[in-house]
């Protein structure tokens, strides 16, 4: 999505892109190292989402509002160097107030500052447009990022331990190997399939979401 | 010096086998994806990565103990890591292609991708977290690479074989490569009782 002429593109739309146009894991198959790593449980799925959204959120904000000043030669290292700062406070305020789920996801947490999702929209987005379209298209990547993996952790969750949040529901663990990382590439796989069927079905695509990158 | 060596060769089977970066850390997912449609840049990939991987653990290393920990900056180690990878693999690409263009050829075009990727990453950080010695953390270093390169050439092969498969419309591409996935790292899961400390 380029955009050109920032003056008329509605926020609304540009949010809901990045949910579901643009799905960084289910459509354009980036940015899945956390996906299945921290998807066992809904609380750390959210938990990343949120962390997720906040740096893209800021990394957006602060290309955005320092654009002017970038030359364009040496712009990719200051987006590397704005994005690990973010990465660095989120990394610090989670092990500060989630202390047991920064045990289990810390490494995860402060690998986001390698995400393409985040980077590429530094550089497509964000480095051409002004701030309050920068912000929104950052809440929309973070959010679609947040809504695959609380779907993914949903599924995982509620299959392997029989719990959503940490609260029973069905009582019994119905299958186990949810939860190993066989079931986090099984679900991935699985939903992705049905997203893709999705697009073939109601709107006509070819399927075959992204190519990968990194 | 032998209960050094035990633990060193610990390392090496946990990082290669046991906490294999793709099927147990889910780690540089998006490069096994991407370049395992074929055997042949399966291969170049995983030397080039497996060099990497290893000479910015040595390199990460000395800057964390001799320059972050005594200066108390070790709170900036994302940063640090990422400058000191991305300038490493930036003049090693530069090098190459002055010193030997048919390498570079061969191996050269797989440096871009990997300047900042999460696998790369992943060991100093895991060596900084652990508070590893200089040889263990090379020694993480390349068990992680070669762990990689043993995931890249399975799935590179059998994904080889799937292409004349016939897979539902739905799963072609990559929801099949990630069930087949899953099935590869149900068997690396046997590896999990090799090592009893």
């Amino acid at each position: 999505m380029e955009a050109t002429n920032p003056q008329k593109l509605d926020y609304w739309k540009i949010t809901l892109s990045g949910v579901f146009k643009e799905n960084a894991i289910f459509r354009l198959a980036i940015s899945l190292c956390p996906a299945i790593a921290v998807t066992t449980g809904l609380r750390t799925g959210v938990l990343m989402g949120v962390a997720v959204v906040f740096v893209n959120v800021m990394s957006n904000v602060t290309v955005s509002v320092i654009r002017a000043f970038i030359h364009p030669r040496i712009r990719m290292p200051i987006f590397m160097l704005i994005i690990s700062g973010w990465v660095t406070v989120a990394d610090l305020s989670m092990a500060a107030f989630a202390r047991e789920a920064y045990k289990q996801m810390g490494l995860y947490i402060q690998l986001i500052v390698a995400f393409a999702s985040i980077f590429t929209r530094a550089e497509i987005f964000a480095s051409k447009n002004k701030v309050v379209p920068s912000f929104f298209d950052g809440i929309g990547m973070g959010v679609g990022f947040m809504f695959s993996l609380v779907t993914i952790s949903f599924f995982r969750e509620l299959l392997g331990k029989g719990t959503l949040w940490g609260f029973s529901i069905i009582g019994a663990k119905p299958l186990l190997i949810m939860l190993l990382p066989t079931g986090g590439f099984l679900a991935t796989g699985v939903l992705m399939a049905f997203f893709n069927w999705i697009d073939i079905r109601f709107y006509g695509g070819k399927g075959a979401g992204g190519a990968g990158g990194h | 010096m032998e209960k050094e060596l035990t633990k060193l060769f610990e390392i090496f089977i946990a990082s290669s086998l046991i906490n294999n970066f793709v099927f147990t850390r889910f780690l540089g997912l998006c490069i096994f994806f991407g370049v395992t449609k074929k055997v042949e840049t399966a291969v170049g990939m995983s030397i080039t990565f497996t060099a990497v991987m290893m000479i910015s653990a040595a390199m990460s290393w000395v800057v964390f103990n001799f320059v972050m920990v005594p200066l108390d900056l070790t709170f900036l180690k994302i940063v640090v890591f990422i400058g000191v990878i991305a300038a490493f693999v930036q003049s090693s690409d530069t090098i190459m292609r002055k010193v030997s263009p048919g390498l570079y050829y061969k191996l050269g075009v797989y440096l871009a991708l990997i300047s900042t990727n999460c696998i790369i990453l992943a060991v100093p950080l895991i060596n900084a977290g652990e508070h590893y010695t200089f040889l263990e953390g090379i020694t993480l270093g390349l068990g992680s690479g070669l762990g990689f390169a043993l995931a890249l050439v399975i799935m590179a092969s059998i994904r080889e074989k799937l292409e004349i498969a016939d897979v539902p419309v739905p799963f072609r591409g990559l929801p099949i490569a990630f069930v087949t996935t899953g099935l590869i790292a149900l068997a690396f899961t046997g590896f999990a009782g090799i090592i009893t400390s």
